[in-house]
């Protein structure tokens, strides 16, 4: 439930009554349900919750790796089933969590690739293709590694290369599904960093689902939280008053101090 | 670039040594033939002996033909297989195409017995092999689209393809029960594969749904290369998954269905050419390997052929054998060598 007194304008992504889950034989099993959420076209938005609470099926349902159970998602004002999975394409790219399969591809290459619902039917790469593939690679600081093979590379460096892959789909929604997931704490920042600033100088609106809480509540402009019984929507101030962070975990461990706005550890 | 000056160096070395081993391999052989009266006879037509002529055009060449058409059909299904589904130890005969191709020609020699005191006695002849072995492989063709469409995970249909395997091998041992020794022998000759049982009819037929299969395989390049990322990423990209899977399935059973019905179950080509390929060249793309692959796998073929004459003698060794024997060790020690696999 996303708060009605915020007045929200250029809503670029949508979802109404959205129900989540797997076809389990004739049953379907829910994951979460009543997810109206929001988006505000260039920000910079966090998806949290706690483990298995389903972020990743929200992600995969919202990008159309998988069917939702009920409800509706709109990207621009239409249904995200009017649109072919070519225009789909122009308009949300993906950084998954999943390993990609082992193969001698260099980073231009990987990143080239994310030119492809551009491309005529046998790939050829134009010359508009390689400035926005050169620029995605300046943007993303990866211009060092450009002929090096992708499964060489760290976590944090092949994090960057699948930022550039998605940047280089130029579309105008990039969802990335726990992005610093391997990272350490300085590499978790620089991704944070790095996707603040794609934010603001590209105008792409960036999803990503996180667990840095404390991280994204500096740096994200809005949240999507799921909750046990309930999915929020807004700013941190916003989440604050509905004492949403609050309710993100059990409190015997860690709790969320509002003066500060970070979560913190019981001190007993 | 620098990367596609190599590649150019790459695919003129490639060229040349096709040619080469062209011309060897058609000089090679029982009969012993100089160099320069072959070249008579395919540039002029003309020579001192008919009968060298005969052998030349109506045997040596479509055997030389048919080499590289195996090789290089053979080792591009290989490569399909293995992006497809992600699995650098895929190759064209996991599918179960060859498996329904053996059991056509099975039922065909071993059940002859049965069939003819049914039916109409049947002749086992170079067509009838070829019609028995295209309509088993044509049936496993079918089951498999099926299960394609009924199954979303790419990884199932490999599986059912090994159990497909497994089915005909077993059909295969009770038929084999029941036959005579010379019937099993004969259907262990098929087994042996073999490069020499076409004559320029033949050729045509194979060669014209060869070229079918080739055309395909421009129009799977893109979703090729974009497999290489998973399918959710492929799917991402805008890339109609189910589409691309079936073109890349039908492409496979056409090129093993007419290559095992002509020539045979040729083992070890269509596995290991690919990485080669992939070693040699060090890039995943498509647009580079799949050429160069098939490049690759008719030159290979043309060597292990020009081997299995066993030059200056009169004897002839079983293709399947030599492909083998020859190919993998140096499988292995690329291997070896580089310390890594890939898709």
């Amino acid at each position: 439930m996303y708060n009605m007194n915020s007045p929200k304008k250029n809503i670029v992504l949508k979802t109404e009554n959205l129900v989540i889950g797997y076809h389990h034989k004739k049953r379907s099993n829910i994951v979460a349900k009543d997810i109206n959420v929001a988006i505000e076209k260039g920000t910079f938005v966090a998806l949290l919750g706690k483990n298995g609470i389903g972020k990743s099926t929200l992600l995969r349902t919202i990008s159309k790796v998988q069917e939702p159970l009920d409800g509706k998602i709109f990207i621009n004002q239409k249904k995200t089933t009017d649109y072919k999975d070519e225009e789909l394409a122009t308009l949300l790219g993906l950084v998954l969590t999943e390993r990609l399969p082992t193969s001698q591809l260099t980073v231009y290459e990987l990143v080239a690739l994310g030119r492809q619902p551009y491309t005529n039917w046998i790939d050829t790469l134009s010359e508009k293709d390689i400035t926005i593939i050169n620029e995605a690679i300046t943007l993303t600081e990866i211009e060092h590694l450009k002929d090096n093979r992708f499964h060489e590379l760290s976590d944090g460096q092949l994090q960057r290369v699948l930022i550039a892959r998605a940047l280089a789909q130029d579309t105008e929604i990039i969802i990335l599904d726990e992005p610093t997931a391997h990272l350490d704490i300085h590499h978790t920042f620089k991704i944070f960093a790095l996707l603040k600033n794609l934010v603001e100088t590209t105008k792409k609106t960036i999803i990503i689902s996180t667990h840095e809480v404390n991280l994204a509540i500096k740096l994200v402009d809005a949240f999507i939280l799921l909750a046990n019984d309930k999915v929020y929507n807004g700013n941190s101030e916003e989440l604050i008053l509905q004492n949403a962070f609050s309710s993100l975990f059990p409190k015997e461990l860690i709790s969320f101090n509002k003066e500060i706005k970070q979560f913190i550890i019981n001190n007993n | 670039m620098n990367s596609k000056k190599t590649y150019t160096n790459y695919f003129i070395l490639l060229s040349v040594s096709l040619i080469f081993f062209g011309f060897i391999n058609i000089s090679l052989g029982s009969v012993s033939i100089p160099f320069n009266e072959i070249l008579t006879i395919i540039f002029d037509g003309e020579t001192s002996k008919k009968s060298w002529q005969t052998i030349i055009i109506n045997y040596r060449i479509p055997k030389a033909l048919t080499a590289i058409l195996v090789g290089s059909g053979l080792s591009i299904s290989g490569l399909l297989m293995q992006t497809l589904f992600r699995n650098p130890l895929a190759g064209p005969f996991v599918l179960g195409i060859s498996s329904g191709a053996s059991l056509g020609v099975a039922l065909l020699i071993l059940g002859s017995g049965f069939l003819s005191a049914v039916f109409i006695p049947i002749s086992i002849s170079n067509w009838s092999l070829a019609i028995a072995s295209s309509i088993g492989a044509f049936l496993v063709l079918i089951a498999v689209m099926i299960a394609a469409k009924k199954i979303k995970n790419t990884m199932s249909i490999l599986i059912i393809g090994l159990m497909f395997g497994s089915l005909t091998a077993a059909i295969i041992s009770i038929l084999s029960y029941f036959s005579t020794s010379e019937q099993i022998q004969q259907f262990q000759f098929w087994g042996f594969g073999s490069l020499g049982n076409l004559g320029w009819h033949e050729l045509l037929v194979f060669g014209s749904i060869y070229t079918i299969a080739i055309i395909g395989t421009f129009f799977v390049i893109k979703p090729l290369n974009s497999f290489l990322l998973g399918e959710n990423y492929a799917k991402s990209l805008g890339i109609n998954i189910q589409k691309s899977r079936n073109l890349i399935l039908i492409i496979t059973c056409l090129l093993t269905g007419v290559i095992t019905a002509f020539s045979g179950p040729i083992a070890f080509v269509g596995l290991a050419v690919p990485h080669i390929a992939k070693l040699i060249l060090t890039t995943s793309n498509h647009k580079i390997l799949l050429p160069a692959t098939a490049v690759l796998g008719a030159i290979i073929l043309l060597i292990c052929d020009s081997i299995a004459q066993l030059p200056t003698t009169e004897y002839t060794l079983p293709i399947n054998a030599i492909t083998s024997l020859f190919g993998a060790p140096i499988v292995i020690w690329l291997l070896v060598r580089k310390k890594k696999i890939y898709v």
